[in-house]
């Protein structure tokens, strides 16, 4: 319903812009000439179109469309594909879809096989009285297809078979087309049916599948020509040409297969190996389905006949089926009915919508993990978890050392031990928590470690020649290595949780950090440092007020490229290892195959993404509104 | 008396294929307090070496330049300096940029920005104390270094091409202004020029110097600096005297030049 609506009014955006568009052109005196800037202006009803463009294209292409406005059309296409399902069995033993009749694909493969394996044998290093026993095994083998392919012993068992056969599926033909079939049941059985389909769940309620019960009448057509072709085929395949000149001549081979086998000793691998091929071999023309050439005519032309019909009853489910579920349809295995194509691994937007706000809920989240929320923290654990333990240990003194009495006298030492290792009662605050902060404070800490250490290091190269030639080489040995390549090292030595993700990111951001505050240094002009020598500025001055602000176009470029450059490495590094972020949980939607959510995380982190660069070009604006105007 | 003094000063530097470029030979000179010396000749000819020598940016080879007396060696705030392109801090608003020698001094603030206020009056920038430096036209930007120099109250106040790239109209004004405040304050001031009007025009004195080796190659003492305080500059252009003056100092330095190219090719 929404979805409905939804499309029509993007269908009308699109319209609209266009309407808009020609409008626009007509009111313009001169177009500007042709690469004029000027003429990429002024573009927002077409922003609107792109947009509609895109969600319109997903809405068809994820099947939603046919969802909304033809809801009963999956059921349809269930019954059709249960249809086409059964018929793929014993369609493949003729050539309708395949190139060859069955019969003549097999002799073709099986006389090529016997051929080079004659070869094989020869040229090798057996004993000659194993090797003619062996040729003239395959080439009994041989006579068994002529034998099978021979009017001559076709019995008339099996021709009497194939005629009922053919005649069932012609029959089939002529009832199918009748308004009055599947003919009907009995009462119970009709109630019964009923009573099944008031427990369907509509399609897409549970999942993927699709009801697989027929509600419509065409519906049920389809679904007992489905039932009765299963049977028709089943008994089609029990049909073996079984002739009597044929079960000797198989026997006669299993004989000697047998005593072959029984005359060799246990260290004869190679003959074993052989005997073992030729049994293969004749196993697989017995099984083959070898009939003389002309006799299972009938059956074919009566399979084409009624798969003719039936697409002709498909009519407008055909239709719906072409112009509504775009590359791919829904398929039958069995009594289960599923998607296949875009309509499988490209979620619809309604679906995903509604898993995304479940997701959303703090109480549901994702592996018990709240995708973003807050959880109360004690003011403890946040001062412990931030100070380190060491501050207690370089205080002068000694830890206090329990009494006689057996009582533990705190001392100024253990107190701050106390407080650095968060032993003590406080008030508790709000701390935001779930998958996607975890990403955030990774990339958040991970980068500023990456600034504060690489900015001055940066500076001090870009200054300095001791400095730009010591620590050239450690940099620039890691820093063309991607950073993914140090991710399995890092997180063995580091483990799985922030620790080492952070020191990842930590390493990825430096360089960046160092390579850019480097060029900026080296890029101040010497006049400035000139006159602010001239000036009476000392050397830290100079590095303060001159050359850290005078780099710093080029740091922040640093830091733009390095929170995206830490955002792909860091979702990367959460598919390695990791419980909790948000590339963690594409890791498990995907071993999971919840294509929804899959989805869902890539929306998140183009989001976030984006949200991560909106805020540096932001802050860019704000602090270095002379960039490129010196 | 702060008289800027140079003994025998020599600067050579090694040059690219192992030669060495004499950049300065021997230059002596005593520029007394208060005057205002010109510097003139053909690139190449050592004239901004030898500000960089008196700015203590760089080091002289041999020989020896003082500033009342005492050696110069390295920068100082006593030696004010006015560069080409102004070299402001585009990071700061005009009065953070006059007021930066003071700030590195740590004065007080309130004081300072009394003092920044009246300096930017003096060179005409009222009230463009919180614009960006990076909005100002290549005068004012100028005038802001202009003040940032002398809000520091050198004694010598060194000028590279302070003029050079303004349009003729600001070039004008901003001589006008030089002048004045050489007047006002009683600065000494080296100026490092490529136009022979304007060595002429603002110059007490003059060196033309000459290339290869660089050196002072003719001095002069002029009159139209005085004049200039009193009389519109352009009225001075036209005299008698400064248009030959001009003359002579122009083929002097075509002379040294094609002796350049001759030696070139």
């Amino acid at each position: 319903m929404v979805t409905g609506f939804i499309t029509v009014l993007l269908i009308l955006a699109l319209i609209g812009s266009i309407y808009y568009e020609s409008r626009l052109v007509k009111t313009e005196k001169i177009d500007a000439v042709f690469g004029d800037p000027d003429r990429a202006k002024g573009g927002v009803h077409w922003i609107i179109a792109g947009s509609s463009t895109i969600l319109l294209l997903w809405l068809f292409f994820s099947w939603d469309i046919a969802k909304s406005f033809y809801p009963g059309s999956a059921n349809e296409l269930c019954q059709v594909a249960k249809v086409r399902e059964s018929l793929v069995g014993i369609k493949y033993i003729f050539p309708i879809d395949e190139r060859q009749l069955k019969s003549t694909s097999v002799i073709d493969r099986e006389t090529a096989i016997i051929n080079d394996f004659k070869k094989i044998i020869q040229n090798s290093n057996i004993h000659d009285s194993d090797k003619d026993k062996l040729i003239s095994l395959l080439n009994e083998t041989e006579l068994m297809i002529i034998t099978l392919t021979n009017e001559k012993y076709l019995e008339s068992e099996v021709t009497n078979k194939v005629k009922n056969i053919a005649n069932r599926l012609t029959r089939l033909k002529e009832e199918f087309v009748k308004a009055s079939y599947p003919p009907i049941k009995s009462v119970e059985e009709e109630n019964e049916r009923i009573e099944l389909l008031k427990n369907q769940t509509s399609w897409g309620e549970t999942g993927m599948e699709i009801p697989p019960l027929p509600e419509t009448k065409t519906g049920l057509k389809f679904d007992a020509a489905a039932k009765e072709i299963k049977l028709i085929s089943e008994e089609f395949f029990e049909i073996k040409n079984n002739n009597s000149v044929y079960l000797v001549q198989f026997e006669k081979i299993k004989n000697g297969i047998k005593s072959f086998k029984n005359s060799l000793n246990d260290d004869q691998e190679l003959e074993k190996e052989y005997i073992r091929q030729v049994s293969k071999i004749a196993g697989r023309l017995s099984r083959g389905k070898i009939f003389p050439p002309d006799t299972l005519d009938s059956v074919q032309q009566s399979l084409i006949d009624f798969d003719e019909v039936q697409r002709k009853e498909q009519g407008g489910i055909g239709v719906l089926d072409t112009l509504l579920f775009p590359g791919g349809t829904i398929v039958a295995s069995g009594d289960v009915c599923s998607e296949q194509g875009p309509g499988r691994w490209l979620p619809k937007p309604s679906d995903t919508f509604k898993i995304f706000t479940k997701l959303l809920k703090p109480s549901e989240g994702y592996k018990n993990v709240p995708l973003i929320w807050y959880e109360m923290m004690g003011v403890n654990q946040v001062v412990g978890f931030i100070t380190p333990d060491w501050i207690a240990d370089i205080i002068p003194g000694k830890y206090p050392v329990h009494g006689s009495d057996g009582k533990v006298e705190s001392n100024l030492k253990s107190t701050v031990l106390d407080i650095a290792t968060g032993n003590f009662e406080a008030f508790a605050i709000p701390i935001p928590s779930g998958h996607i902060w975890d990403s955030f404070l990774r990339v958040i800490l991970g980068l500023g470690l990456g600034i504060i250490c690489g900015v001055p290091l940066g500076l001090f190269m870009g200054l300095s020649r001791f400095a730009a030639g010591y620590f050239d080489p450690i940099v620039e040995l890691y820093r063309p290595v991607p950073p993914l390549a140090w991710a399995p090292l890092i997180i063995t030595i580091f483990g799985i949780d922030n620790s080492g993700k952070i020191f990842l990111l930590f390493m990825v951001s430096f360089a960046i950090m160092v390579i850019s505050a480097r060029a900026g240094a080296s890029g101040t002009q010497l006049s400035k440092i000139h006159a602010a020598h001239s000036l009476g500025a000392s050397k830290w001055q100079i590095l303060r007020e001159v050359i850290l602000p005078n780099s710093l176009p080029e740091i922040l470029t640093g830091i733009r490229v390095a929170i995206g450059v830490c955002w792909g490495t860091l979702v990367a590094a959460e598919f390695l290892a990791g419980t909790t972020g948000i590339g963690f949980v594409e890791n498990v939607a995907r071993k999971y195959s919840q294509y929804e959510v899959i989805w869902i995380t890539i929306f998140v982190m183009g989001m976030l993404g984006l949200l991560f660069d909106i805020g540096m070009r932001k802050i860019i604006k704000k602090t270095i509104p002379w960039r490129g105007k010196g | 008396m702060s008289d800027l003094v140079s003994q025998d000063l020599n600067m050579i530097f090694p040059s690219i294929k192992g030669e060495t470029v004499h950049a300065l030979k021997d230059v002596n000179f005593t520029l007394k307090q208060g005057e205002l010396l010109s510097v003139l000749g053909p690139s190449g000819c050592g004239k901004t070496t030898l500000l960089n020598i008196t700015a203590g940016f760089l080091r002289p080879t041999s020989g020896t330049i003082s500033l009342g007396g005492k050696e110069i060696n390295g920068p100082g705030v006593e030696r004010g300096m006015v560069f080409q392109q102004g070299a402001l801090f585009e990071w700061l608003t005009v009065a953070a940029n006059v007021n930066f020698g003071l700030r590195m001094k740590k004065e007080d603030p309130v004081e300072t920005a009394e003092k920044v206020e009246e300096w930017l009056d003096i060179v005409g920038l009222q009230g463009f104390g919180n614009t960006p430096t990076y909005q100002l036209s290549g005068g004012m930007q100028q005038r802001v270094a202009l003040a940032r120099c002398l809000i520091n109250n050198p004694d010598l106040i060194l000028m590279d091409e302070p003029l050079g790239a303004l349009d003729a109209l600001t070039r004008e004004k901003m001589q006008s202004l030089i002048l004045k405040i050489w007047k006002e304050t009683g600065k000494t001031i080296v100026l490092i020029t490529h136009s022979v009007e304007e060595a002429l025009l603002l110059g007490e004195r003059l060196f033309v110097m000459a290339p290869r080796p660089g050196r002072i190659h003719k001095e002069y003492q002029l009159p139209f600096a005085s004049m200039g305080l009193t009389e519109d500059l352009r009225t001075i252009k036209n005299d008698k005297e400064f248009v030959s003056r001009r003359e002579e100092i122009l083929t002097m330095i075509w002379d040294m030049e094609e002796e350049i190219m001759g030696k070139e090719n």
